[in-house]
């Protein structure tokens, strides 16, 4: 058996301390250890992004990442991405243009979003349609996705 | 008689794009679906699946997996057939055992052989890994057309050549009642018509894909001898009935929760092997289990969707009309059948008659059994795989005769004056104006100027073309002679003592809003704002009765019956409410001749004699003196069963430029015109429609399940099955024509299908029309570069 280690996480501003198994990974750390569910697991691949977070501001798909390799990083999930009862502008365009249905990629949407527009406050449709190609959507066949993106954006 | 201070006018919900009200919790996070839930004392599974596609089962050996520290329990497929009966299906058809988990051979890759139950997901995981499995390998059968003739192998012994519907007729000159088939017209449209058209077309396997994968728990609750189970379902009655059965446990005991369920796509209707084994272990074990599923699981043992070689002979004559169409169908249903497997070709044979007026029409349906993962229903379910084979064959119609696809189709169009429209393939289409959505679908296109463009660019040497598809399909599932399981939906209407409405639908929605819509419709039935309505789904406990979210069926169904426990309610409503008012004996304030805006219940024509909405509403709770003939209480149900299904309909254009050099392709323009019926959102109407043209195009365009000839599952994971990204698509261009149905009151016909229908043969249309100059008349899905690029460098496809 290997032993376990000990981390020290900042997650959504607080400073997380833990002793967890070498193994275990860092969506399952958020879901499971701390229960943080808005993170979703969507594929074992790193393909579908539905577990995309905010990691020392850049976004990552936190089901690539063992939890001991996020030691001493700070980390923004769903859930701290805007302050409490507030909506960030990325959420607001998500409602306001219909940018989700059944919901499930959505948090790791938004998180690939929010990198998006960190990088590039006016992007091209070209240019969202590419930023958003790491995250898989089934429902909404991506055209209020861009929509919402854009009315983040124009929101600045 | 009381004055109010005037009220503000509420706005008009329905028929406007309104936001939707599940999204707060969903973009913040906050949403519980099934891998969300924890159970204090809650236990893990995790399956052993077989690496092979066919064999027998020699040896299991699980000792070294249940020695493991945390391990509750091993059971292999043999040790729970002692006590889980053989799944049930939910058609007519014959059908061989289907164990949970195999008992003694398995039949396709990633079919389970022994289940593990352990404290820690991880920890079930290892254990699974640890179990050791000894196969006798039988040869696999995955060609489904050698499959017929029994090679290389029969999978199941009962059913001779594989043949798990073998040979069906249909159409013009069956009579399926007196087993009789007549062929003097189908053979005197062929022996007559000008030319005849034959081609063998290929409808490809896919992988539903929502991206939440399946997942259940299960709680048996020894001292109350009850069974609560949590599952990523598109229908908790349904799950709930069958879960019931197969474990014994009484209905009235078993409770089924859709909690939020991440897009299902036909997918979650089925109930699978590893709902019955989580309810079945957890009764046993008396503790509370959870198996989530991976996407690699979720590609081997969800159900796959179309897989339909479609054999078209197409018969007309030289003025483009179209006089005769015979199909044989052979659907490759893999392994087993699941709950509606036999029936989804069935729609494929339904739907042949397409758009068109086609006096003599004969198909033949075979569906063979193969060492595949089944197939069951996905987004369209049958209906896009008989609208890719009439369009294909009505396009190879148009290019043989030269003609424009457009105007051979509009030539072949039954006509609006002809609905009710009985078909030869034995569906009453219930109402439509094709002409109508074509027009439109050309105009906004700019058909004759997309034309002059693509010439100009195959003028510069530029490989491109256009597709035109019409699509009709059978939605609003319904009535019980149409579905299993019964073909209504049910719906309860409180108003509460605040004059607030709490609202319950069987139609559990899974990312299609009916929280929204419901309450679009209960505010504008009532006269109160959108905020004072609440929809409650997806828990057997709290709504009493459903069938569920599929076969577009949510609206024009579920919404029905929504408002018919609306109008119960109303009615009696209003009595309270006169009885509040009838001061004035001069005045008419029988329940007909009261109005419900605004917050405000009025007698019509007399705007002082009004009480407030939540006044009558409180008054109903505690009525003194209570009204002669009434009840306290306002809260009432309804079931609703359509008398026909309904038929949407819709007209796709696209452009598609092939590139020269590498042979891939570029979807540049897609327009779509949709008739759904009445709208109640159309935000998110557009939402469906937008979703299903994404799954329609990745048919056509990149996504493909690929076995091997071993049978083993080539396309296991997202590293290999190509899901659509956001760069696929060019910005989608929608309109609509509204022809509402005669079928139920809203004049609502579905929607959550329609966008994968006209869009497979729209897309291969295209691609044929860019390859005709290299003598091409078809080509099958998906459109793989490489076959493009052999095609363009003069080789076969």
């Amino acid at each position: 058996m290997t032993t376990d280690i000990p981390i020290q996480i900042v997650i959504n501003g607080k400073v997380h301390n833990d002793v967890v198994e070498p193994r275990l990974l860092l969506v399952h750390y958020l879901r499971e250890n701390l229960g943080l569910t808005g993170t979703h697991v969507g594929c074992d691949t790193t393909q579908c992004g539905a577990c995309t977070v905010m990691i020392d501001g850049h976004s990552a798909k936190s089901c690539t990442i063992f939890a001991v390799q996020a030691d001493g990083s700070n980390i923004t999930s769903i859930e701290g991405l805007a302050p409490e009862g507030g909506l960030h502008p990325l959420q607001e365009g998500f409602w306001e243009e219909h940018g989700l249905q059944c919901g499930y990629c959505t948090p790791g949407m938004i998180m690939a979003g929010v990198d998006l527009l960190q990088e590039n406050s006016n992007p091209s449709e070209d240019e969202i349609r590419e930023g958003i190609s790491g995250n898989f959507c089934r429902c909404t066949g991506y055209q209020h996705i861009v929509n919402a993106i854009q009315y983040a954006a124009k929101k600045g | 008689m009381t004055q109010f201070a005037p009220r503000p006018i509420l706005p008009k919900l329905i028929g406007e794009r309104i936001k939707r009200r599940e999204d707060p919790r969903l973009i913040q996070g906050r949403a519980t679906y099934v891998d969300d839930i924890k159970i204090p004392g809650m236990l893990h599974l995790a399956f052993k699946r077989s690496d092979i596609a066919h064999g027998r089962i020699v040896s299991i050996d699980t000792g070294a997996a249940a020695s493991m520290p945390g391990v509750e329990l091993v059971v292999t497929g043999a040790e729970l057939k002692e006590f889980l009966p053989p799944m049930p299906i939910g058609t007519p058809f014959p059908s061989p055992d289907h164990y949970s988990v195999a008992p003694d051979t398995v039949r396709y890759q990633g079919e389970p052989v022994a289940v593990v139950v352990a404290s820690d997901r991880y920890l079930a995981r290892d254990a699974a890994d640890a179990i050791i499995v000894e196969y006798d390998p039988l040869p696999a059968v995955i060609d489904p057309e050698q499959a017929t003739l029994g090679l290389p192998a029969v999978i199941h012994p009962a059913f001779e050549n594989n043949l798990a519907v073998p040979f069906v007729p249909g159409g013009t000159g069956v009579d399926a009642v007196a087993g009789t088939v007549d062929n003097s017209a189908i053979d005197k449209a062929f022996a007559e018509a000008d030319f005849v058209l034959s081609q063998r077309m290929m409808n490809h396997r896919l992988a539903p894909s929502p991206i939440e994968p399946r997942g259940v728990v299960a709680h048996y609750e020894p001292g109350k001898d009850s069974l609560t189970i949590w599952s990523s379902t598109q229908n908790p009655h349904i799950l709930k009935t069958f879960i019931a059965a197969l474990t014994g446990t009484p209905d009235n005991q078993v409770r089924a929760i859709a909690p939020e369920v991440g897009g299902g796509f036909g997918c979650k209707i089925n109930i699978y092997g590893e709902d019955y084994v989580a309810a079945a272990l957890s009764k046993r074990l008396g503790k509370p289990l959870k198996w989530i599923e991976d996407r690699s699981e979720a590609f081997q043992a969800t159900i796959h969707g179309r897989d339909i070689i479609g054999y078209v002979d197409i018969a007309g004559k030289n003025d483009g009309t179209v006089t005769g169409l015979k199909v044989k169908l052979l659907a490759d249903i893999g392994a087993y059948n699941m709950i509606l497997t036999a029936a989804i070709p069935t729609l494929t044979m339904l739907m042949l008659n397409g758009t068109y007026n086609i006096p003599a029409i004969r198909a033949e349906l075979t569906e063979v059994f193969t060492n595949k993962t089944p197939t069951d229903a996905y987004r369209g379910a049958g209906r896009p795989e008989g609208t890719y084979f009439v369009e294909r064959a009505m396009d190879m119609v148009a290019r043989h005769l030269k003609m424009d696809p457009a105007e051979l189709k509009r030539k072949n169009f039954i006509q609006p004056e002809q609905f009710p429209f009985a078909t030869q393939m034995g569906a009453v289409y219930d109402s439509g104006d094709y002409a109508k959505a074509l027009d439109l679908a050309l105009k906004n296109a700019n058909w004759e100027g997309l034309k002059a463009e693509r010439d100009q660019m195959r003028r510069g040497g530029r490989i491109v073309g256009l597709g035109l598809a019409f699509y009709v399909e059978v939605c609003g599932l319904g009535p019980s002679s149409s579905l299993p399981t019964g073909g209504w939906e049910y719906s309860s209407v409180t108003v509460e003592r605040s004059g607030k409405i709490t609202a319950t639908t069987g139609a559990s929605p899974h990312g299609q809003g009916n929280e929204t819509t419901f309450a679009q419709m209960l505010g504008e039935q009532f006269g109160i704002a959108l905020e004072d309505v609440t929809i409650l789904h997806g828990d057997t406990a709290v709504v009493k009765q459903g069938i569920g979210t599929f076969g577009s069926r949510s609206q024009a169904v579920g919404g029905t019956a929504l408002m018919m426990a609306g109008d119960k309610v109303k009615a009696k409503m209003a009595k309270f409410a006169a009885s509040m008012m009838n001061e004035n004996e001069e005045m008419d304030t029988s329940p007909e001749n009261v109005e419900f805006a605004n917050g405000m219940i009025t007698v019509k024509g007399s705007p002082g004699l009004a009480k407030s909405f939540a006044e009558v509403a409180s008054f109903a709770y505690v009525p003194v003196p209570l009204p002669p003939g009434l009840e306290p209480g306002l809260s009432d149900q309804a079931f609703f069963e359509p008398t026909n299904n309904t038929y949407p309909f819709g007209c796709h254009i696209s452009m598609l430029e092939i590139d020269r050099d590498t042979g891939e392709p570029r979807l540049l323009k897609l327009v779509a015109v949709d008739d759904c019926g009445t709208v109640i959102n159309p935000l998110i109407v557009e939402g469906q429609i937008h979703g299903g043209l994404a799954q329609g195009i990745g048919q056509a365009m990149i996504e493909e399940v690929v076995y091997d000839s071993d049978g083993q599952l080539v396309t296991g994971s997202f590293m290999d099955y190509a899901m659509p990204r956001a760069a696929d698509f060019p910005r989608f261009e929608l309109d609509n024509t509204v022809t509402p149905s005669p079928v139920n009151p809203l004049g609502a016909k579905g929607v959550g299908e329609a966008g994968t229908l006209g869009s497979t043969p729209c897309i291969v249309n295209a691609a044929v029309d860019a390859l005709a100059e290299f003598g091409v008349t078809h080509v099958d899905m998906m459109l793989r570069p490489e076959k493009l690029w052999k095609i363009i460098n003069g080789g076969q496809q």
